[in-house]
């Protein structure tokens, strides 16, 4: 076009396709509608910072750095049209501004195509901080390299681990490996492996007058929230720097993904944010339901919507509970966990199963709403209102905690776009960005609810915001048991898990695809495919390939607490070891969710 | 000289020492089972007050839970881990259990009953809460561990600012009473008011101390257990550990008889305070143990850099203008008759 637009692609990307020339971009079509360039690797960086600084006359730049992962090409079948590679890197980009403006259109993706066994390529943690970790994740897991990075080394796998397992030459299953033994040498070069050495951090063990106390908090601590480690600097009790260590928890849930079937991978999500239950699985059966073009009935929506309410409000209630236990009040935690219990009972009577349901299927639920849910729905909805205001009275309207909270651990907008942070605690900044609101999905757009918006960044705002939004959460439960859609709890369509059967003993063409559904599992169409979603913690998202087979070629989760914990050292620097733990608390994460 | 031996036994002199050995012992005795009774209790009504139920099980109401307990801490291994300082190590642990029960020999519990009256009772009383800061301060430091010493500096800190306001609050009572024995002071309350009420702020000011005292929450901080771990006494286990934690028991009895001695009246009640002193003494204790226990229950814990700006800029100006109000009150009252 004259003025150097492409159809269909945002201004965004008609000024990289200008920095880069036409012929060296390649434009890929995904199902998830988001714009996605190939650019040359000797660009990446210019790239990157055209569409972080965006100077070019182009307003509302990405000022987030969503994701970054990687693709190992060497297998796939179905990549007419893309540029030759053998490992992609990819870069998803977030604007805030312009996805709010636009309603869902403020996301690019960046993909570069490597070629060789170990490939390498600039690092972009100059222009995007939080590309730190990713980059490190994406050396662990594919083995390429990152020049210029400053601390290239494994993070969710051991230090002494060999290999790099999320490469298709990596053997996926238990039984193609050595069985494994841990003497006593070996474990004491492990321990070995994990002792922490401040030189290589950069850090100095003391200045001339006194020494620096370096304090190992976790993997195993009270108010580690799971197995993670951080390791203090402190001066006093004075925080000077630390070093956030994750990967205990890891378990491979994404090169899992590449050996179960579509279906048979619901269960796994499940466990990802193991506090989310169903809110796992929702962002993984939208993006499924893109690919295999299934429309879902309203009835399906309306009940997903409820389940994963449900859910955000389990979740914000452990968070709640251990916040203030974190804090010093032991009490509160025991209410909350009975107020859990109440909303697991109506989560038990209709999915079956309390913290991991794994009850949504591609294509629907998996099975339709017991007889008397109403009546289970309603007596919750009475019950917890007058229990959350009391709450309010004894833990967050304590002048004790208050204290504790105000003021400490401060972040910015600015500093959370840094660092990719999202959910609760981007919103305690004053940024009113919800996915619900932002880009709706599963019917969002019919409720009727509000996004609670605070503007200290604090760890008290962090907490007032999930309070807040167990009680949005009540609403929209409300709305679904008032408005539940009647029909049917799946879509009519053949790639549906499991398919439709009412038909199979009397016609061929059904039985056989049902057959090869249920034994098999679908067989989901080629393509790339994506969904975001406001999980309990953040957004967490799912990023699919499918290369026309019965698995995933490539599963990438995204998820919130990963980025939440690598803001950790930005934000405590300088601030005493009970705001640490403040903070820590204030994040909200499970470490299942920061490893997979 | 059998015959001279006994007629001195039954000489007055020597019987009354006799009793009053018989006192001490039936007195310590009576500290150490409700100081170990109280850790049942402190748990049932932790779990009254977090809607649970709390230990049941063993005997009635769960009243032998502290048997089944001791058994087990008794027969732990003893373990002294290879990086500590051994002789400090062990010292620790006594002098946090044996200082609290000194202490107790102050409280005047009957008319007729009590260890010791010293004349300088309260001066006493200083001397062993200086002391027993030493037992966390030891036991973080010997231990040779990161938490465990951050828990003892955590709890030099605490000492230096509560104690100084511990010392002024308690002087209006000295000065009403004109006597730092606590004999003299309970009797003087009932001669008149209980202390409560004339020196209310100095009451308040103390109660805050003698929580921090017991390093009870929300003074909790050398062993805030969501960010130290368990703070000073981290790597200690078996009874050397028991006697920590028992000796924080013995810590809020003997802190509740101050409580009731100094500003409660004592023994004293509404009725039949010569028939019944010590069920009167034993209410009023009892009811300052479970209100320990309830401030667990409710409160969070504040950072100790706050803990100490209250101490500094709330707890001290108050106590020292409590000080010369009474002695102004004193004077005034004294120049008028």
């Amino acid at each position: 076009m004259a003025d150097g637009t492409v159809p269909g692609l945002p201004d965004s990307a008609s000024a990289v396709i200008a920095l880069c020339g036409a012929d060296a971009v390649t434009v890929e079509s995904t199902v998830d509608r988001v714009p996605t360039l190939w650019v040359p690797v000797a660009r990446i960086v210019e790239v990157l910072r055209l569409l972080r600084l965006l100077r070019t006359g182009v307003a509302q730049p990405y000022l987030m750095l969503y994701d970054l992962t990687a693709v190992d090409e060497r297998l796939r079948k179905y990549r007419d049209g893309l540029p030759a590679a053998d490992f992609t890197v990819v870069y998803h980009l977030l604007s805030v501004d312009r996805d709010i403006a636009t309603r869902g259109q403020g996301d690019i993706r960046i993909k570069v195509a490597l070629r060789g066994d170990f490939p390498s390529l600039p690092t972009v943690s100059g222009i995007y901080p939080n590309a730190n970790w990713y980059e490190r994740e994406v050396w662990d897991l594919f083995g390429i390299g990152f020049e210029g990075h400053p601390h290239l080394r494994r993070i969710l796998l051991p230090p002494t681990w060999t290999g790099h397992p999320l490469r298709k030459d990596y053997p996926a299953r238990a039984t193609e490996f050595d069985p494994f033994h841990l003497d006593a040498l070996r474990q004491d070069q492990e321990q070995e492996a994990l002792r922490f050495i401040p030189e290589d951090w950069g850090m100095k063990r003391g200045t001339d007058d006194h020494d620096f106390m370096f304090l190992n908090l976790g993997p195993n601590h009270p108010s580690a929230h799971g197995a993670f480690r951080i390791v203090l600097q402190l001066d006093g009790e004075e925080v000077v720097d630390c070093v956030p260590d994750i990967g205990y928890h890891h378990r491979g849930a994404e090169k899992m993904g590449e050996r179960q079937s579509w279906h048979s991978y619901i269960p796994y999500t499940d466990r990802i944010d193991y506090l989310g239950g169903v809110m796992n699985n929702l962002p993984y059966v939208l993006a499924l339901e893109k690919l295999a073009g299934i429309q879902v009935p309203e009835r399906v929506k309306t009940i997903r919507v409820m389940l994963v309410e449900f859910f955000r409000i389990t979740s914000h209630l452990l968070f709640y509970g251990t916040f203030a236990q974190d804090l010093g009040a032991m009490s509160p935690v025991f209410y909350m966990f009975v107020d859990r219990q109440k909303a697991y009972d109506v989560i038990e009577a209709i999915t079956g199963f309390r913290m991991h349901p794994a009850w949504f299927r591609i294509g629907g639920v998996a099975q339709d709403l017991p007889r008397g849910w109403d009546r289970k729905v309603r007596e919750f909805l009475e019950w917890m209102p007058k229990r959350l205001d009391g709450y309010r009275k004894a833990a967050l309207e304590n002048a004790i905690l208050k204290a504790r909270c105000k003021g400490v651990a401060v972040y910015d907008t600015a500093n959370a776009m840094d660092w990719g942070v999202t959910g609760p605690g981007l919103r305690a900044t004053g940024c009113n960005y919800d996915l619900r609101k932002a880009r709706p999905y599963s019917g969002y757009e019919q409720f009727d609810f509000e996004v609670p918006v605070f503007h200290n960044g604090d760890v008290y705002d962090r907490a007032l915001a999930r309070e807040e939004e167990i009680r949005q959460s009540l609403r929209i439960i409300q709305q679904c048991l008032d408005n539940m859609p009647s029909g049917p709890y799946k879509a009519d369509h053949p790639l549906t898990c499991p398919p439709p059967k009412e038909r199979t003993l009397r016609d061929i063409d059904t039985l056989i695809p049902h057959f090869l559904g249920v034994s098999w599992g679908p067989v989901m169409p080629a393509g790339e495919t994506s969904q975001m979603v406001e999980a309990t913690k953040g957004i967490n998202s799912y990023y699919l390939m499918s290369d026309h087979s019965t698995a995933s070629y490539r599963t990438r989760i995204r998820t919130p607490s990963f980025t939440h914990l690598q803001q950790i050292p930005s934000v405590v620097r300088g601030q005493m070891v009970p705001d640490l733990i403040a903070h820590v608390a204030s994040i909200d994460f499970v470490m299942a969710d920061v490893d997979r | 000289m059998f015959a001279a031996l006994l007629a001195w036994l039954m000489s007055p002199p020597v019987l009354a020492a006799l009793w009053a050995v018989v006192q001490a012992v039936v007195i310590l005795l009576g500290l150490v089972i409700s100081a170990a009774w109280m850790i049942w209790l402190e748990r049932r009504l932790l779990a009254l007050w977090q809607d649970r139920l709390g230990p049941n099980r063993v005997g009635p109401f769960g009243l032998g839970q502290v048997i089944a307990d001791m058994i087990k801490i008794f027969f732990k291994e003893d373990w002294t881990p290879p990086f500590v300082d051994k002789f400090t190590f062990v010292l620790a642990p006594l002098l946090a259990m044996s200082l609290m029960m000194l202490g107790y020999a102050l409280v005047p519990i009957t008319p007729t009953w009590g260890v010791a009256a010293p004349e300088l009772g309260l001066l006493f009383f200083f001397a062993i809460a200086g002391l027993a800061v030493y037992a966390v301060m030891l036991g973080g430091w010997s231990s040779n561990s990161k938490y465990s010493l951050l828990g003892g500096l955590r709890s030099t800190a605490q000492t230096i600012s509560y104690e100084v306001f511990m010392g002024l609050s308690l002087m209006g009572i000295v000065m009403q009473a004109g006597s730092f024995n606590m004999r003299d002071i309970v009797l003087a309350q009932q001669a008149g008011w209980w202390n409560v009420i004339p020196q209310f702020f100095g009451f308040c000011v103390w109660s805050l101390a003698a929580i921090a005292v017991t390093h009870r929450t929300p003074f909790d901080l050398p062993e805030a257990e969501s960010e130290l771990a368990a703070g000073y006494h981290t790597e200690y286990s078996g009874m050397k550990f028991g006697m920590f934690f028992v000796g924080e028991y013995v810590g809020i009895v003997m802190v509740s008889g101050l409580t009731t001695a100094l500003f409660f009246g004592g023994w004293e009640g509404p009725f039949w305070s010569d028939r019944i002193p010590f069920v009167w003494f034993a209410i009023k204790s009892l009811l300052f143990m479970s209100s320990f226990i309830l401030l667990r229950a409710a409160l969070p814990r504040p950072r100790y850099d706050q803990m100490m700006a209250a101490a500094w800029k709330v707890c001290l100006p108050l106590s020292l203008a409590n000080l010369l109000i009474t002695g102004a009150v004193i004077l005034w009252q004294g120049s008028g008759a």
